[in-house]
């Protein structure tokens, strides 16, 4: 184990795949000669010369199109999006194209492209440019979509991701790149898509939180354990397909569910995983399941409202005091 | 933190306001849910008056000796910054009017909603002697008053544990938001007789009541003493009821037949001719029930449970005889559905298999009456050929005397007895 950046994991699963597999290659802004606007894609132009990191013009259809096409005559793109905000530009590609190929050709082409980028609540990015895309992405059939919370996810999802079959929306977090923790160095380390992780055992409530909102969660964790509250806090990592499984497991033993998420809440990942909590945990419910999101509003630029739009810890702490039935002190 | 409104509750079915003895908290005092508050004075007890919600009390609105009606805001809990003056201004003042009641009711959390006086459904379910369960109204002060006839707010693991250990929810209190019951109300409900039994006494030993013993000794005194009961026995001629019964027991391929199955056709027959014995006491009106929905007394160990046999006027005896030996077998094993306990228009008791020469039942307010069931005995009857044996059950009715007169049920009697001597009248 190494301890490294999340950027840097992502950085060495990029060069080990590519290492391992000749058709894996990577398209978009600024990879090559810039390093990267993030430094994700540093040194590997270096390595692996123009041909497979290829720097495009501001094209995000384009170049999305391109990667498509490529994928479904072999190769295995890797596309970045400088932030996942501007997948919007390239959206018809992804849903229409990726999502839609292997099912309209009726299995002729399968489109194993990964499209990554950094995505979420940012620090003062505004409006445009500080979002949860995810919910964009997930509500599309064929797709699947990653959030990889911690640098050791960031590796073994990306690696997993590149070598699945199918088109994976793959979003990382800038306020999380330089977040250090400990990698794996063998090349064969993977996370399968699709499994959530149990990141701290509990017994009263069981929390869902991914991301920026995991490290919030766990801090409310820790504090709520000094007043003899006890979460399990679980980390769905791969939002499609969703390991409700595991959800479902914990809940049957925590009898309560408290959904975090950065993003506005209506029709978001809380409504999905309350619903289907509801469905198959009823009889074992105590409380409702709770949502903790973000404000109904585009993200503000000025710091303090900034703060306000998104899932505070104090704002945790309240959701899973209230589905505990416990008063605050 | 949630403000909660203190609201004089309503504590029986017919509680319309109570008299507030003296609070047991002072304005400032930190309240946890479940605190007992104050005694209020109703018009069947003294009742400990327990909070709903935590916090502190703010605000006493009405203080000790003032009698308020029902649902009317009588102190504030809230957290110390919580603003409570709105609230409070928005108070009635003393003696306020009844019609204000039922709006602070609803936005109260986890207070029972006084149930309009006037109104005109009959509860969903009836209490009853025979009937533990259903409690409509709650005198004692242990017991949450639950919303006439309302649902029970429990969370779905709630109910699921309470159906596991045999808990009553509706005898629960909740502490959970909006008064739900949450798992930790019925494990404490089911731990609380395991507690008691730790002290045990040499010369004599405390057994505590069961669920369903409690309610019968809620319901009894509810059932008995407001209800004029009045008795009507007569001596029914069995032998060739019996003789009946043993040729039908002996056809191959047919449901055995009990004595009680025949006293059940016999009343169902009987009460479509004298509908003002299916009858119940509405306090304006008398309503007259065009069905027959017999309650079926059936001693459990820990008591007696009465579901009821639906529509036996439309009933065959066979099919009286299978349905009531399944409601009965289920009764046993506790697996009869909540409207299978519900809905009686009249009620059956029979203790032959004791030897009872006879006895008198009380009343399952709302139904009218019950007819209680002796033993089948060979006694010496006087005929035209002179001193013989006889088969003779008595049958006694149990009237309210609200609802029908002294003629009324021995009339009914009459063609319960005529129906069963002449027993090929039960089978057409």
């Amino acid at each position: 184990m190494a301890v490294m950046t999340y950027r840097d994991a992502l950085n060495m699963a990029l060069r080990e795949e590519m290492r391992r597999d000749g058709r894996v290659f990577l398209i978009g802004e600024e990879i090559g000669l810039y390093d990267g606007a993030y430094k994700v894609t540093q040194g590997l132009l270096k390595e692996f010369g123009p041909q497979r990191v290829v720097d495009t013009p501001i094209a995000e259809s384009g170049f999305t199109g391109v990667g498509i096409g490529a994928a479904m005559v072999g190769l295995r793109p890797v596309v970045e999006m400088m932030t996942f905000n501007f997948a919007l530009l390239a959206l018809d590609q992804i849903v229409n194209s990726a999502a839609k190929m292997c099912y309209m050709s009726g299995g002729q082409f399968n489109v194993p492209i990964v499209i990554r980028g950094p995505g979420g609540p940012a620090a003062q990015l505004a409006a445009q440019h500080s979002q949860s895309m995810e919910t964009y992405f997930y509500h599309v059939p064929g797709l699947k979509v990653v959030r990889p919370t911690t640098p050791m996810d960031a590796k073994g999802l990306l690696k997993a991701a590149i070598r699945d079959d199918n088109p994976v929306i793959f979003i990382e977090s800038e306020t999380l790149y330089n977040v250090k923790g400990e990698v794996p160095e063998d090349p064969e380390f993977l996370i399968p898509l699709g499994k959530a992780l149990v990141r701290r055992e509990g017994t009263d409530v069981t929390v869902i939180a991914y991301m920026g909102m995991m490290y919030r969660a766990m801090e409310a964790a820790e504090d709520l354990e000094k007043e003899g509250i006890s979460v399990e806090l679980v980390d769905p990592r791969t939002l499609r397909p969703m390991d409700t499984e595991t959800i479902i497991n914990s809940v049957r033993k925590t009898h309560r569910c408290v959904v975090v998420e950065a993003g506005a809440g209506f029709a978001g990942m809380g409504s999905e995983i309350g619903a289907f909590v509801t469905e198959q945990a009823f009889d074992d419910l105590d409380a409702p399941v709770e949502r903790v999101t973000g404000a109904n509003a585009p993200m503000p630029y000025a710091r303090n409202l900034e703060k306000l739009k998104t899932p505070s810890k104090d704002r945790i702490v309240a959701a899973i005091r209230r589905v505990c039935n416990v008063n605050g002190s | 933190m949630a403000v909660t409104k203190v609201v004089m509750p309503k504590l029986s079915e017919a509680m319309e306001s109570g008299k507030i003895i003296k609070w047991l908290k002072k304005e400032g005092d930190r309240i946890q849910g479940g605190d007992i508050l104050a005694e209020v004075e109703t018009d069947k007890a003294d009742v400990e008056m327990e909070a709903f919600g935590g916090g502190v009390l703010r605000k006493i609105l009405a203080p000790a000796g003032e009698t308020v009606p029902v649902g009317v805001l009588i102190g504030v809990i809230a957290e110390p910054g919580d603003d409570v003056a709105a609230l409070i201004a928005s108070a009635p003042a003393p003696a306020p009017a009844r019609a204000g009641a039922p709006a602070l009711a609803v936005a109260a959390p986890s207070t029972p909603a006084p149930t309009p006086t006037a109104s005109p459904r009959p509860p969903a379910v009836a209490p009853g002697p025979m009937r533990p369960s259903p409690v409509t109204s709650a005198p004692a002060a242990a017991v949450a008053a639950q919303p006439s006839g309302g649902r029970v707010k429990a969370s779905p693991l709630a109910k699921k544990i309470a159906a596991q250990t045999g808990v009553d929810l509706r005898l629960l209190q909740g502490s959970g938001p909006g008064g739900r019951i949450v798992r930790r109300d019925v494990e404490t409900a089911g731990a609380a007789p395991a507690a008691m039994r730790a002290v045990p006494d040499a010369e004599f030993e405390d057994r505590p009541l069961s669920q369903m013993r409690a309610a019968i000794a809620r319901q009894m005194p509810l059932s008995k003493a407001p209800v004029p009961h009045f008795y009507v026995t007569n001596e029914v001629a069995m032998d060739r009821a019996w003789e009946l019964r043993e040729e039908l027991n002996a056809l191959e391929g047919q449901p055995k037949i009990s004595l009680n199955d025949l006293v059940i056709r016999a009343c169902a027959l009987a009460l479509l001719q004298h509908p003002g014995v299916n009858a119940s006491f509405r306090g304006d009106a008398i309503r007259v029930f065009h069905r027959a929905h017999i309650g079926i007394a059936v001693a459990l160990e820990e008591g007696l449970i009465t579901p009821v046999l639906r529509d036996c006027h439309a009933k065959s005896l066979a099919q009286i005889a299978v349905e009531s030996r399944d409601l009965a077998e289920r009764a046993r094993v506790r697996k009869l559905r909540a409207q299978e306990l519900s809905g009686a228009t009249f009620s059956i008791s029979n203790l032959g298999m004791f030897d009872v020469a006879e006895f008198s039942a009380i009343i399952n307010p709302p139904e009218g009456a019950i007819l209680a069931v002796g033993s089948v005995r060979r006694v010496p009857v006087v005929d035209e050929a002179g001193l013989g044996v006889g088969r003779r059950m008595a049958l006694t009715i149990s009237c309210d005397h609200r609802v029908m007169d002294g003629a009324m049920g021995a009339r009914f009697l009459q063609d319960v007895k005529r129906l069963l001597e002449e027993p090929l009248r039960l089978l057409v």
